[in-house]
This record gives C-alpha cells, structure tokens and sequence, in this order.
C-alpha cells in the first residue's frame, strides 16, 4: 500500500479534533458525534487525583470528567470510559447498567472503552474497582440523560412532566398517549449536562435490566473468531518485531555482531543502548534474523530460589515496614493469657499471569505522531509510559486497546507496547510486537513471593488472645485479620525482590488468607473444635459469618468424615468489600499426588449486576487459584527463568477441574462490589486444610504440592 | 526456499509459495490472514492454534506448512456459513463458556472435532480429549457443559 493510502486510512484514526472532547468544547464535541444530549460526569476527587493526568492547557471544566455518554439520533446510545474489557465483562454488565437507567435496549447502548483519544482518563482497569465506581458514575450519567429527554418531551408538548413516563426509549404521555422516541428528541438538540458525583439513581432492587443475566455483549465475535485481539491487528505495510533478550536479568550487553542480520534482505536491526530489536516483513523472518545475532551480555550474580526466603527476611532486604501496619492492645499481654500459643511460618512462591494472549503491541508514527494498539489494564498508564520513553507530550500518543485475552492484574505496564513504537520509529512503518509465551513468562512481572510468620494465642474457649503477623514482601493487601482479636500486631516488610514483581489478581490477599487461614486451623486443631465453629466464635461480622454457613450448609460440612487419603477443608475472608468462604474435598493419592474434588464457595459482592458473568467470573477465580494452591511456581537461578514454557509451567487444566458450586449471596441493600479478584483468596487455605485433613500432613508453601506429601492417618 | 504447497482450506483450494517449514499458524495468520486461529505458546502445549487437519484436531503452531500438502485444512473461520453458527459455536455462546475468549477458537476446532468422531462424549472423555487446552480463565466447567448441550443438540437431530 502506497504513503498516501496508508495516510489516509491513519487519518480515519487520527483524532486531534477530539482531544478535548471532555472539556465540553460544544462545536467539537457534536461535530464529531452529531447532535443530541451529552452527560459527563466528575469522579470523585481522590480518583482524579492519581498519577498520569497530563493536564492540558486551558482546560475549560475542572476537567474530573470520568465518564460521559451520548445520546444521538435513532436513539443510538455512545457510552465513553477509559475502563478496558479483558475477558472480566464489564463490557456487558456497564451496558446493562446504562440501559437500565436509561430505559433504552441493550442493543441501543455502545460502549467506546480504553482508547485515550476518545474516552476520558482513567487510572487503570484494576483492584476490582469498576464495578462499585464506574458502574454507579454510568448508572448516574444514565439517569440524569433520561431527565434531560423527559423534560424535552414535557417542554416539546408543552405538558406536566410528572405525567410523562421514560421506557423502552422513548418517553410517554400517560394523558394522550403520545409516545416520542429518544432519537427524535434528541434531533438538533445539542445540549450538554455535567452532573456530580451524588446524583441519584435507581436502587438495585428496582433494577430490570441490571440485576439480570444478560448475554456478553459482542458475544457472537468470540466464538467465530471475529475479535480482533491486538495480536489480529494489521497496518498496511507493517512489520513484525522481535526484540533480543538479554540472557540474564539486569544484564548489561558488552558486544554486539549484528552484521548477519543486516544483511537479510528486508530486515532492520535497531540498537538504541542496551536495546536491540529486528523488524521484517513476517515473524519467522524476524526471529530468524535475531537467531543470527552474536551478543555478550555481562550480568551479576543474582539471588536464587533457594536463598529466596532467607534473603526476603534478611534485615539488611526489608526496607522500613510499610502500609499496612497495625497494632492494638498488648502482644505481651495477650500472649501471657493464653492457655495454648502457636508459631508458624509460612511461604508463596512467585508465579506467572500467563495470560494466553501474551503482550503484544502495534505501533504506528505519522506525522510525529504514535498510535499504539496494545492490551494494556492502564491505557493512560501506558500513554504516558510512551510519552517518556520518546519524549513526546502525551497528547502526541494515543493507546488504544482492543478487548483483550485477559491479564490477571499482569498487563500494567507498556512493554511491548515501548518496543514496538521504538521499532515503528526506526523503520518508519507499523510495527506488530507479540512476546513469545518464553518471553511473556520470563520478562514480564511476577505476583511477589512471600514469607509470613505468625505467633498467637487462643484461650480455652476457642476465642484468640494475641495475634502477630509479619508479612515479608508479598505484600499488604488482606492483612489485616477480620478476626476479632484484642491484642494484635500486624506489619508488611517490603524487601528486596530478586525478581521484578507486581500486580497480580488478588494482590497479597492471596498469600495473606492462606497464612491466616491455615493458622486459624492449625488453632482449631490445637484446641480439638471443629474448624468452622472455631473461626465462627470469632467472627463479629455477620457477612462474613453469613458466607461461611452457607458454604459449610451447602457443603455438607457438619456431616464430613475425613478418611485416610480423603479429607475436607474450610477457609475463607473478605476482601475489597466481598466476602468469600469456601469448603474443599481432595484427595491424595499413595504417591502423593493430590486432586481438589470438590469446591462448594459462598460469595456476596452486594448487589448482583449480572449473574451469569458473575458466576463466570467466580469459578474462573475459582480455577485459576488452584495453579498457584497446588502447582505454580516460577523456578529461577541467578537472574535466569528455569522453566518459561507451558511444559514446566504447570497451569489448571480440564484434569484438574473439580465439582464446584457457587453460592451467591445477592445483597440488593449493599452497593455492589467488584467481583474480580475476592473470590481467588479462598482456595488455596481450603485445600490446604483438606490435604491436613486427607493426610495429617500440614502444608504451609504455596504451592501446595511443591513438597512431598507422605501419608500419615487422617487429622479429623 | 519456497516450495509450491496446495491444500483445502476451509473447502476451498489454495495454493501457497511458502517455506514449507513455516508453521502453518503463522502462514494462516499472516500469509491468509485468518486470525481466529491463535497464538498462545507455539510449542503445542496450549491448544490455542487448534485447526483440523483432514477432520482430526491438531496444534498448527507444530504443524510445518509442508506437511499439510494435498491435505485437508478447516479453521474456525469454516464453522460459520451464511451468518449462521455452528452447533458447536452456538452451545459456546449459549453456555456462554469464555471469559477473554482467547482460547475459545481453539476450544471450538478441538471440541467439534471430538464431536465428530465421538457424537455423546462422557465428562471423562471430555477431559481427556480437551486438556491440551489451556483456559486460564477457568472457564472448563462452562465449556464441558457447552460440549454436553452441542451433543444434545445433534442427538435430537
Ligand atoms: S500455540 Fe499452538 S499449542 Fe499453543
Ligand atoms: S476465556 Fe480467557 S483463556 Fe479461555
């Protein structure tokens, strides 16, 4: 395709006129959308307060527009957010919420979402935050824009807006009857309302639409393998991309002969410092031209996994103590009035997102300009990443991201997103960037190992005294014990991480539930009651007391009899305002080979948006977490990754799904919670206690299964 | 390097100068664009590149382009005719059993061709024929259950 076709097709996506879009600049803002009603909404302040906001001159409105959407002719109903949609639907259960507002058809509802030119900033996609902020600011943009067309219909027919009634798109007049559709309202209107955060809207249980368990929204594209991912994008004329890995991490490159590569025809080598990458017309083409490179890297000794846990506790490795840090009352005191004290340590390994859509990025310079189409949780994040990187203003970069093959929290940050727009740059042309499943599972980021040690005691009566509880580098979410406890002390110690870590679903929660959990049995047990009655005569809230009966009433739990080989287990928590409880059956093999049989979890997250993506999303949850509760583990030595490919990489598949059973505690008197990453954190404590039950065998590593398993009688 | 490779694609011939030692992931995708075929680990370990070649499913990311000569080749771009969907597609969408979806195309090659030569499979035979496919999701339990309803559907028929 010739410069100037590709120009003009770019052009379709070249969007400066736009740039402004939420700063109510009216002339642009219909221009491009046509006429109608606009309704944006302000975020609440702490939200717009967060990093990456590259603020522009002249910004017309206090520029905290987090969301806004547009009604058109026909009715057409344009929602815009920088939220992105990566398999945890919200693509779906934010359409419903418009729709249900609005009282408009689903069908009627587009969501523009994750593309920075066109939606406005967001922080990111992450720590289960769309569902009780976005969800609620669309729900209200929706209801206000509902308002605005009824009091078009009452000044249109010059009546009492009191007898006009909105439904189905389109508002009535229950007097004469007259009925008049949006699309028609809205003709030659151009009128734009920004609303605050407080305005009122539906509560859930006069939900229709919400509430109710629509169908994926663009459903049809998945199944025919019609999504385009960012790894189906194409450009005219673009390349494809592949970048030379150093051999070890923090590597410094010393010599480099490229000379092979330059000389195939078609290929370009680019070396901007320690970065080296080739582009060609194909992939194969890429990789072969990158396999002749000679380089010399020169890397330090590293820590490895065997000196992991000591070196994470290592004085010298925790910084200060961090976030997360509580103490109440005296761990001397209570300690002294315990009659049974128990001390234990406890381990999480680092393990990988292995998203099935590795990173991958397309990049694209015109006119000074870059576009990037990447799966990205941070499309803002990630623009600004970019502007850096090539020291362009962000309004020179656009991100926009493509519904994408999930990230797990894993997909923060631009990686392939940098690399690819550093190969656009140099060769001039569009440039595809997919890691390889290697390199998605070694230069990546890993959810952070952890040691957890915990010192308690408990009273004859099965009530806790004291609680101490050291959190070393997995982090501080879910630290804190929701049992009730006088006398505690609670503190997360960043460390040193041999390897790069970050986000991951569920954070620290994870790790932080399984050592809770796992001591809270090892209590249980020690004082001989039954494990749920023991966390029961400990727990004030009656949520979290409410998940726990049901998922031991559903499980059967009173009426299990653990058997040598076959055992059962309870755990279970809140987090970011959900509240889980699982009940677990395994059973372990003479070889001591363990299989999860049977899951039955109880999970309130509020009010229920959408029950269907809702159930989906727990039981993935559900699977996902029994890779890292019984086999996930990054192996390193020395900088090095030891095994980057699915082969030795362990991940949950058919063979390991077991029976599960999902409980949904529908709380329509509760906002809803985000349901993403909660019900993650009950697993691994569940199975764990089930393997103690199956075996006599106490584990407390994740993963489970890292350690031999010898058969001993069973515990209960 | 080229070598002159003929075969049925998605019942249409085709004939390619390709490097026969291309994997045919890459030359579906790149040379043919058919992207529903997808890339997840190219070393036959995810099933995400799943086609059938001459009605049995195999990994097109282990797949060289010569080996497929005078063969018989169907993507998932195959399954759909005239807007319409496949049963097994349509049981996906109805049983809703994808999340991201990404490794949906793949599910659907491996589970139509289990179907095919296996029209009421058991839970057991299920897992056996579908674990080389990876769901990081998670979503197994929806799609052995969308499995189960697309048999159904072909048992009434
Ligand atoms: S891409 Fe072929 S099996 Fe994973
Ligand atoms: S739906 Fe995401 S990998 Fe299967």
């Amino acid at each position: 395709m010739t410069d100037k076709l590709l120009n003009a097709e770019l052009e379709q996506h070249a969007v400066d006129r736009l740039r402004h879009l939420f700063e109510v600049n009216r002339r642009d803002l219909f221009k491009f959308l046509g006429a109608g009603i606009v309704v944006g909404v302000c975020a609440p302040t702490l939200l717009s307060q967060q990093s990456g906001r590259g603020r522009s001159s002249g910004d017309a409105t206090p520029a905290d527009i987090a969301s806004w959407l547009h009604i058109g002719a026909n009715g057409k109903v344009t929602v815009f957010t920088g939220k992105v949609e990566m398999g945890q639907n919200i693509r779906t259960s934010l359409t419903q919420q418009v729709a249900e507002e609005l009282r408009t058809p689903e069908a009627s509802v587009e969501m523009v979402m994750g593309d920075t030119d066109l939606t406005p900033f967001d922080m990111g996609t992450f720590g289960s935050r769309t569902t009780p902020t976005m969800g609620p600011q669309l729900r209200k943009a929706a209801a206000s824009a509902r308002e605005a067309l009824v009091d078009l219909a009452a000044q249109r027919w010059q009546v009492d807006r009191a007898q006009l009634s909105a439904a189905n798109g389109s508002v009535t007049d229950s007097k004469s009857g007259k009925n008049i559709s949006y699309g028609e309202l809205t003709h030659g209107e151009k009128l734009v309302k920004i609303i605050g955060p407080d305005a009122p809207v539906a509560a859930a249980s006069q939900w229709h639409i919400a509430g109710a368990a629509s169908p994926k929204v663009n459903g049809k594209a998945f199944v025919t393998g019609a999504h385009q991912y960012t790894s189906d994008i194409t450009r005219p004329g673009m390349l494809y991309g592949k970048v030379l890995r150093p051999k070890a991490f923090n590597a410094k490159l010393v010599s480099l002969d490229s000379s092979a590569a330059e000389k195939m025809p078609g290929v370009k080598v680019v070396r901007d410092g320690d970065f080296v990458g080739v582009a060609a017309a194909d992939s194969e083409t890429a990789s072969t031209a990158l396999a002749t490179i000679q380089a010399q890297w020169n890397a330090p000794q590293q820590v490895s996994e065997a000196e992991l846990f000591a070196h994470l506790k290592a004085p010298g490795a925790s910084a200060n103590s961090g976030n997360g840090n509580r103490e109440n009352g005296s761990i001397q005191a209570g300690m002294a009035s315990a009659t049974k004290t128990l001390s234990q340590i406890y381990t999480a390994a680092y393990i990988a997102h292995a998203p099935l859509e590795p990173r991958a990025a397309v990049a694209a310079w015109t006119d000074n300009k870059l576009t990037v189409w990447t799966g990205t949780q941070r499309p803002f994040g990630v623009r600004e990443e970019l502007a850096t990187a090539f020291h362009v203003p962000t309004d020179r970069v656009r991100v926009i991201v493509p519904d994408t093959g999930s990230a797990y929290g894993g997909k923060h940050t631009g990686d392939a997103a940098v690399e690819a727009a550093r190969l656009s740059k140099a060769t001039g042309k569009p440039v595809k960037l997919v890691w390889t499943r290697e390199e998605e599972f070694t230069w990546a980021y890993f959810r952070p190992a952890g040691v957890i040690e915990i010192k308690s005691g408990v009273h004859d009566d099965g009530t806790l005294a004291a609680w101490e509880y050291h959190n070393y580098n997995s982090g501080p979410a879910g630290i804190e014990t929701f049992y009730t406890v006088a006398n505690k002390r609670i503190e997360f110690h960043p460390a040193d991480s041999p390897l790069r870590q970050g986000s991951y679903r569920g954070l620290a929660a994870t790790a932080n539930h399984f050592a809770r959990e796992v001591h809270m049995d090892e209590l249980a047990q020690l004082l001989k009651m039954d494990s749920l009655q023991f966390r029961l005569k400990n727990i004030a809230d009656p949520r979290l007391r409410a998940v726990f009966e049901t998922a031991a009433a559903r499980f059967g739990w009173s009426k299990q009899q653990a058997t040598p080989g076959r055992g059962f287990g309870i755990a279970g928590g809140f987090e970011k305002n959900g509240y889980i409880a699982m009940c677990a059956e395994v059973t372990a093999g003479p070889s001591g080979d363990v299989k999860i049989t049977r899951v039955v979890a109880a999970f309130d997250c509020g009010a229920v948006v959408n029950p269907n993506g809702l159930r989906n999303q727990v039981s993935g949850a559900i699977v996902q977490a029994i890779g890292g509760a019984l086999f996930e583990a990054i192996h390193f030595d020395n900088g090095r990754i030891l095994n980057p490919h699915f082969r030795d990489y362990r991940v949950p598949r058919f063979r390991d799904l077991p029976e599960i059973q999902v409980e949904l505690l529908d709380r329509k008197d509760v906002p809803s919670a985000g349901a993403g990453e909660t019900p993650i954190v009950g697993l691994a404590p569940a199975v764990g206690n089930a393997i103690f039950s199956a075996t006599g065998v106490r584990l407390r590593g994740l993963p489970l299964m890292a350690q031999a398993l010898p058969l001993q009688s069973p515990a209960r | 390097m080229a070598d002159t490779i003929a075969f049925k694609l998605n019942d249409k011939p085709v004939q390619l100068d390709v490097d026969g030692n291309r994997p045919l992931l890459w030359v579906l995708r790149t040379d043919l664009g058919l992207t529903g075929t997808k890339y997840g680990c190219g070393e036959g370990q995810c099933g995400a590149c799943t086609v059938l070649l001459d009605g049995r499913a195999v990994r097109s990311c282990r797949t060289p382009a010569a080996s497929v000569a005078g063969k018989k080749i169907q993507t998932i771009e195959a399954l759909s005719y005239n807007g319409g969907l496949h049963p097994v597609q349509q049981a996906f969408l109805d049983e809703e059993a994808f999340q991201c979806g990404y490794c949906t195309p793949g599910m659907i090659m491996s589970a139509h061709a289990l179907l095919s030569t296996n029209p009421a499979p058991s839970d057991e035979e299920i897992v056996q024929h579908m674990s080389g496919n990876i769901c990081r999701c998670g979503t197994y339990p929806r799609i052995a259950a969308a499995i189960h309803r697309a048999a159904a559907g072909e048992a009434k028929k």
